[in-house]
Order: structure tokens, then sequence, then C-alpha cells
């Protein structure tokens, strides 16, 4: 069991999920409100020391509900390991979980993304637009599994 | 008359940088706030390449997706083939005999150099200095020649293939690498003669794009960014894979985190990675390059002649493809240009359920505007220059 499993297991019971390992990578499946206090623990504890973010990734999990989850992977440059923390978000018409910029400000970017091509919102995120598509895309998120690869 | 009416009211200017200009490196628009020649704020804008590669894989099989790769960063294809290939196997459980690793390694090193030679030779004609461009181009067009070798075409390898290669290197092949090998270390030395000590180059350089250690875990930079700031982070010695724990290679380090001290880091990354290639070919084993699994790799040509099963087998990877188990796997690999991660979800079928690319020129670009805050609009040119960004890589 890594260390971060435990830490969070210590700080935040009520919050796990699930763990899960496969293929040794380890995902800690948690609920989506305290997000934020989880992230900043897992990055300032001496011991875990996640202090990078290597990227966000949303999944659509459609037809399941909740259908949508957001990814986070973090990596420690102290232990050289990863930790991915997965949260599934409740709303399906209306996807959104807190941003997590105050504690990594590369998420900036990652959680635009994931906004403009899935369509979660990232509540607190300071500046919340499509990055890759053009504006005009207006309400529609191509990487929605409603959304066909081509022919829209 | 006192001195508050003489002094003229000024107003900040918005200016566009690109979409369509030659030091962006591709389709990179920067708005610009000027005061006078001062930049008050930059904000790239990005996603004029972009593809939907992510979509697209999802309704592809494994194997459909790998020229997808090709594409992600078209300067150094085969190090987005092998994050890919080795993100499904990891998905799949397989390992891919030594030598097949080792020519994987041997090809991702040269893939390095030529993407770092790209590099040296637009940054520099960037910041004014035209003849690094065309030692470094010389160079690299050699190593195109060894690449179209190996896979018949320069920019879009696909010779990584899920379970291995596509073939073994053609014959002769080892001898011209020898030959790169031995000469190269000659040539990076010439181009050091043309910079290092330039004055010019040094003006243009030193202190521009500084960032602290901290600023870039922050900032989630990752590769020669990260070690010019002395972050010592190099993911094929600290988590490796594809075997690079058999190689010697020091993992070179700056001290300033300034655009100079990212110049030397990767002028010493390309002695490194011809160090790397000259143990491969000294070590290099004879053997098979696929996996043994006929599930994954497809069976040789005269086997599946003469072989009713080898036949199926062939067809049913060309049909349905791998199947992996349901499952989620994240792959990072030491992309020339820093960490690409594949994050990759299977439901259980031929096609993933999701694909995230984790490109390293998008995390880097993204501390674009903090950078260029308060510097000149020259400065912006360097920044842009040092970060080694391809377009296609930032927008997928």
């Amino acid at each position: 069991m890594s260390a971060a499993v435990e830490k969070v297991q210590a700080q935040f019971p009520d919050e796990i999920v699930e763990i899960y390992e496969f293929r040794g990578d380890t995902t800690i499946i948690i609920k989506p409100e305290r997000i934020v206090e989880i992230c900043t623990l897992l990055r300032d504890d001496r011991e875990t020391s996640f202090r990078y973010l290597s990227s966000v990734a949303a999944v659509d999990y459609l037809p399941a509900s909740p259908r949508f989850a957001v990814v986070y992977h973090l990596y420690s440059h102290r232990n050289k390991n990863r930790v991915a923390l997965k949260a599934f978000l409740a709303d399906d018409a209306y996807p959104s979980i807190h941003s997590v910029v105050p504690v990594w400000s590369t998420a900036n970017w990652h959680e635009r993304e994931c906004y403009d091509l899935m369509g979660i919102q990232f509540r607190g995120h300071p500046d919340l637009r499509r990055i890759l598509t053009p504006p005009e895309c207006e309400s529609y998120f191509p990487l929605r599994k409603e959304i066909p690869v081509r022919g829209l | 008359m006192n001195g508050a009416q003489t002094m003229p009211q000024t107003e900040t200017m918005v200016l566009n940088l690109g979409p369509q200009h030659p030091s962006t490196h591709g389709v990179l628009r920067v708005v610009l706030e000027l005061d006078g020649e001062l930049i008050v704020k930059a904000d790239p804008d990005i996603g004029y390449l972009h593809r939907g590669i992510e979509k697209m894989c999802e309704f592809r099989t494994y194997h459909q997706c790998l020229p997808l790769t090709d594409r992600i960063d078209y300067l150094a294809g085969s190090a987005n083939n092998l994050g890919f290939v080795l993100a499904v196997e990891k998905l799949l459980g397989v390992e891919v005999p030594k030598r097949g690793q080792y020519i994987r390694v041997m090809i991702a090193e040269l893939t390095r150099i030529s993407s770092h030679l790209f590099w040296l030779g637009t940054h520099g004609h960037d910041l004014g200095a035209m003849t690094p461009l065309f030692y470094a181009f010389r160079e690299r067009e050699k190593l195109m020649d060894l690449f179209e070798m190996v896979w018949g075409g320069r920019l879009f390898p696909c010779y990584f293939r899920i379970g291995g290669l596509a073939a073994d290197l053609p014959e002769g092949f080892t001898d011209q690498v020898w030959e790169f090998v031995e000469t190269f270390p000659k040539k990076i030395e010439d181009y050091e003669n043309l910079l290092t000590h330039n004055r010019i180059w040094i003006a243009r350089t030193k202190g521009v794009g500084v960032m602290s250690p901290d600023e870039v875990l922050d900032w989630g930079w990752s590769g020669p960014m990260a070690r010019g700031s002395g972050v010592d982070w190099d993911l094929r010695r600290d988590n490796p894979y594809s075997r690079y724990e058999d190689f010697d290679f020091v993992v070179p380090l700056g001290s300033n985190g300034d655009t100079y001290d990212r110049y030397l880091v990767r002028m010493e990354e390309m002695r490194q990675s011809n160090r790397i290639v000259r143990q491969v070919l000294e070590n290099l084993p004879s053997g098979d390059i696929n996996v043994a699994d006929p599930r994954v790799a497809l069976p040789p040509k005269e086997r599946v002649y003469n072989n009713i099963e080898a036949l199926i087998n062939h067809f049913l990877i060309i049909e349905e493809g791998v199947i992996p188990p349901v499952g989620e796997v994240y792959q990072a690999i030491e992309a020339p240009k820093g960490e690409l991660g594949f994050y990759i979800a299977s439901d259980g079928t031929g096609h993933p359920l999701r694909v995230k690319i984790r490109a390293p020129s998008f995390a880097n670009l993204a501390a674009l505007g903090k950078l260029a805050k308060g510097r000149l609009l020259s400065d912006l040119i360097a920044l842009i220059g040092t970060m080694d960004i391809v377009l296609a890589d930032v927008d997928r």
C-alpha cells in the first residue's frame, strides 16, 4: 500500500469510495466534494510530496450513471512514483467539481481542456474558457459519447 | 507649464502575433497587450491544429490508433509511437523481447537528436543566428535518410507496433548508424562554437524566461524545460521503460533556469543520446523482435502463407485488433520535449473507451503568459523558441 493511500485513508476515510491497483498503477476513487483538500494534502505532505500534476482527464462512461469522471494523475519527484485520483461527478446533466488551480497552476489549462472537450464545470477556476475548439462551438462538447466522430 | 500637462496620455495596444507567423513555430496565436515594446499581458490562443485525435481513437482499433499518434509531435513521431505502444502493452500485460526493446531505444534516441536539431536550428534562426540552421539541418537530413531506410518515410514512422516492431532493421543500417555516432560529437562542437560563447546569443538568452525549481513543478514543466532549472528528473532514469536501465547516461542540469541554460541542457542531451545509441549498437542482442503471443503481434509472413492457424491469427488481429481487459493505465515516457503520457481506459472491447494524451508542449506552453509579462516583445520570440513547442503536440 502506497503512502498516498495511507494518508488519504487516515485523513479522509469517508471520502474514499474504492482503491484499486491495475498493472502497477494505483487509483484512489474519491467523492468529488473535498478534492481540493485531498490534493493539497498529497502535495504538501512530506512523505507523499506529489508536487507535480501530470494531467487532468475527463472520461465519459455513458450509458452508466454517474457518467462523468475526472482523473488526476499526480507525480512525486521525491519518491519517483505516481498516483491517480478519480472522482465520479454526481450530476449527469451539469457535471461540476472544484478547480485545483489553487493547488497546481498547471491545472489551469488541463481543466480548460476538460471543460472544452467534455463540458465539465470547474468551480472557482479563474478563467474557464474554451481552449482547443473555437468559441462558436457554444454548447456541444466533442468528447462526449453522444457526439458522433463525423457528420454533426 | 507643469509636468503633468507635458506628459502625453498613453494607452496600451493589442497586437496579434500569429497564427501565421514564422517565429511561432506553427499556428500559435498570441494576443499581446503592449505598452510600447513592453508586454503587459500575453495570452496564447491555441487550437488551430486541433484534429480531435483523442476522439478519433475511440472509433478505431488499437492498431489503427497508431498512425494518429505519429501526428501528435510530428518532429518526434517515434517517441509518440513508443508512448502509445507501451501504454497498450501495459494494458495487455505483455513485454517485448530484448532485441525489440533495444531497437526501440536506438530509434527513440535518434529521434530525440533529430528533434533537438530542429529546435536548435529554428531557435537560433529566430534569434538572428542563421548558420546553426544550416548546420543542424545537415545532420538532421542524415537522420532522415536513416529513418527512411527503416520505415520508408521521414516524419511518420509507425515503426513501433503493439507487441514489437513492424520489421527488423534493414541490412546495412547499423553500419550507417555507427558512422553517424562516430562523427556526431564533433558536429555538436561545431554548433557550440557558433553559439555558446557568442555575445549576441548570450545577450538574447541569458536571464530570459527564468523559472525557479518550485515554479517548474507548480507549472507542470517536464523534460529539458524542467532540467534547465535544475530539477533533477528524467523518466528514462527514474521510471525506466523499454530497458533504459541497461544504459549509462548522464542527466544534464542547468542552474539558472533561463533560456541559455535550457540551451546548454539540450546540447548535452544530444551528446548523451549519442552515447545511448552507441551502447545499443555495442550490445544489440539477436533474437525475436515481437512478443510470441498471436493475440498481440502479427505472425511472420512465411507462417501466414503456409499455416492456417497463423492465417486466422493474422485476420483476427487485422479485423478485431488486440482486446485488452477492462482497466485503466497511465504510461509516461521521456519524449524529446518532456513527459509524454498516455492514459488509456479500456472497457474490454477492441476499441479504447478513452485515450487521453498528456502532451509535453501543451503543459509547457501554459506558462508563456507568466514568463512574457513585463518583458520586451523580442524576448517573446526567445521564449517561444526555448519552449520547443510543436503546435500539433499542443493541439492534438
